[in-house]
């Protein structure tokens, strides 16, 4: 067992340390929160942060693995988080078990995000750079113009679909019958949605995505992506099927970022398109760049700190998110700065060569 | 005649995207970042004019002022908040951005971004988060065609501001001495500082002269739209930059070109398709175009070397 440990590959390590960190929190927060040590507003934050790490480790595989910019990884959550939400509205009298209608509402969420995925990564990642990046900054504002738009209802005929593209449309104009739900309402989003997300079902879905990601990252298909990141043309010479590729780990990122979507939507009574705009993908890419591009427990810790900085600021009140610039430019400076990186790799004299921390 | 409308509309909000496309566009050309903070230096431009002009007509004009003195202190206004841009630009890039030069565009970009969060919430402190009722600086319209064509005069003010800018940023690449430095600093930087051209001073030029362009932009754009928020400039920041990639990032022609013809789909998309979709509209537009041609409109089509 002993001589086990000791041949592992410092990289195996370091994944298996990812998985044993985030069950001693989840451990440790469970028993914190059964003790009544944890205040509303930080329980409040738990289901959040999963979502967020599930959001920015599934980002950190665009961003960092695949190292194409995305600036629109909130529009898959949104189309999770609504897709989510109709699942379990629709079947709240047929599937009467909560469990049973997250997880069925997060598989959804997840398949509805990866086919858009795949549609929009097509086109889409034929294109390098900037250019990649503000289109899928576009596709983001288009996701979320178009569930501004989206009716939905239900009754027991199934479900009721219109497009409100000139205005007139209203709730009406879908003929519900008896006994209806009205689920998604334009521009107002969802509400009066069942709060059936748990920490429990937040922190299932955190493992998930980590063993999805880092298993793909340390595959085969893992080492295809970084190649292709790395020096694209000597893949493609090496005869890596960029396209095919590509597609894998962008699909499987968006397939992620939709089941954290529909796990946030289902902890909120409403949701609405707006929330996850264009500053929801600006946010997840801070968590991802300052955890360090391509490592996944940074992505981790950093979504962690930064969700709960703001909150901690919250003492200056007025000044906090003034404070929360403030940092995330210093940080930004700092990490850069050729003084402080002699000085910190001083205090900490083997500093292991990152995978890509280039960033 | 109502089609005739559209189209003037869209040319002059075309004309505000083009001017915030322009600053985009020579910073990403000489610095090759993405000035995320773009957006918010509009909007501190629209507050410095809207405080300048409300002292001014407040405590300086009196009660009945002439309109020559009217525009003359307008115009001041404007040229104070073009200072205090410009000011403002020099000093976000000396201080957030300079350090990191040699660092990888993610950082630059996450720092731009932090700069962005910075200035809204410093505006929002500062100045409240209530919007302000921005006064248009001309008012009145031009009515043609016995009454069925009506032009305000901001909508033509903002097309020759447009066009004047673009002509004399043309002018000054083309022709001065610090264009032609700008020009061989996007080129090449290490070859531009061998020839003796002070790298770090041009890129200063380069965020001072979009800043005051950011500027004009925002007392444009509260015209246009007379609403003043702390997050006013952060949508018409992204569709100018949309408007930059539509025309090409980096080519000043195209930035205009780009700006014009987001503006007229997007007022177009209002009047015959959807209110509500017409953001998806122009981002829908701009993906076919970024398909079919991956360089923008006007930009160039750099071959990848091995």
């Amino acid at each position: 067992m002993k001589n086990y440990f000791k041949n592992m590959k410092t990289i195996t390590k370091v994944d298996y340390a990812t998985y044993l960190g985030v069950i001693a929190a989840f451990v440790i927060v469970t028993l914190l929160q059964s003790a009544g040590m944890l205040t509303r507003s930080m329980t409040g934050m738990l289901v959040p942060i999963c979502c967020y790490i599930c959001m920015a480790v599934s980002l950190n595989l665009t961003v960092g693995i695949l190292g194409e910019l995305s600036l629109g990884h909130a529009g898959f959550m949104s189309v999770g988080a609504f897709s989510g939400v109709i699942v379990s509205m629709s079947l709240q009298s047929s599937v009467p078990n909560e469990l049973v209608r997250l997880v069925l509402a997060l598989v959804m969420g997840a398949i509805l995000a990866a086919v858009v995925g795949f549609v929009v990564g097509i086109p889409v990642l034929r294109l390098r750079g900037d250019y990649l990046a503000i289109v899928t900054l576009a596709f983001g504002e288009i996701i979320k113009g178009i569930i501004n738009c989206l009716l939905v209802g239900w009754d027991e005929n199934g479900l009721h679909i219109a497009l409100n593209i000139d205005g007139t449309k209203t709730m009406d104009s879908l003929h519900l019958g008896e006994n209806s739900i009205q689920i998604i309402k334009g521009a107002q989003g969802a509400a009066g949605n069942h709060r059936i997300a748990t920490f429990t079902a937040g922190f299932v879905l955190v493992m998930i995505t980590l063993i999805i990601v880092l298993n793909l990252v340390r595959s085969r298909t893992g080492r295809a992506v970084m190649a292709i990141r790395d020096n694209r043309i000597a893949a493609e010479s090496v005869g890596i099927n960029v396209t095919k590729y590509k597609l894998i780990a962008f699909v499987t990122s968006a397939a992620l970022a939709g089941a954290s979507g529909a796990l946030f939507g289902l902890n909120y009574s409403s949701v609405s398109a707006d929330q996850f705009d264009f500053n929801t993908s600006i946010l997840v890419l801070v968590y991802v760049v300052l955890g360090g591009l391509g490592n996944i427990w940074g992505s981790i810790i950093a979504t962690v700190v930064l969700y709960v900085l703001p909150e901690a600021l919250r003492e200056f009140s007025d000044y906090r998110m003034l404070a929360y610039a403030v940092v995330l430019i210093l940080v930004m400076l700092a990490t850069n700065n050729e003084c402080f990186k002699a000085a910190l790799s001083r205090v900490i004299p083997k500093r292991r060569k990152g995978a890509a921390a280039n960033g | 005649m109502e089609f005739l409308s559209y189209l003037i509309t869209g040319i002059s909000l075309g004309s505000i995207y083009a001017i915030i496309a322009l600053g985009y566009t020579m910073v990403y050309g000489i610095a090759k970042m993405l000035n995320f903070a773009h957006g918010d230096v509009i909007m501190v431009g629209g507050y410095v004019a809207f405080y300048s002009m409300t002292y001014a007509s407040g405590s300086l004009l009196g009660d009945s002022p002439s309109a020559v003195a009217t525009g003359l202190s307008t115009l001041v206004c404007v040229l104070l908040a073009m200072a205090v841009c410009t000011v403002l630009g020099i000093v976000i890039e000396g201080l957030a951005y300079r350090p990191l030069r040699e660092a990888g565009s993610l950082a630059v970009l996450i720092t731009a971004i932090g700069v962005s969060y910075f200035l809204q919430n410093a505006a929002q402190l500062l100045f409240g988060a209530n919007p302000k009722n921005f006064t248009p600086v001309i008012s009145g319209q031009l009515t043609l065609f016995g009454g069925q064509l009506r032009i305000s005069y901001v909508a033509l003010l903002t097309v020759a501001a447009c066009i004047v800018i673009m002509v004399c940023l043309t002018l000054f690449t083309s022709r001065s001495k610090m264009g032609k430095a700008m020009r061989a600093c996007s080129e090449d930087k290490g070859a531009a500082q061998l020839m003796g051209i002070h790298v770090n001073r041009t890129i200063s030029m380069t965020f001072a002269i979009g800043s005051a362009l950011a500027a004009i932009a925002g007392v444009l754009l509260c015209s246009y739209s007379p609403v003043l928020l702390p997050t006013t400039g952060s949508m018409p920041g992204i569709k100018a930059f949309t408007a930059a990639v539509f025309g090409g990032i980096g080519s000043i022609p195209g930035a205009f070109l780009g700006g014009i013809l987001l503006g007229i789909i997007e007022s177009m998309a209002q009047a015959y398709i959807s209110t509500q979709l017409s953001n998806a509209i122009l981002f829908a537009v701009l993906i076919v175009v970024l398909l079919v041609k991956p360089s923008g409109l006007l930009g160039k089509y750099v071959p990848e070397k091995v």
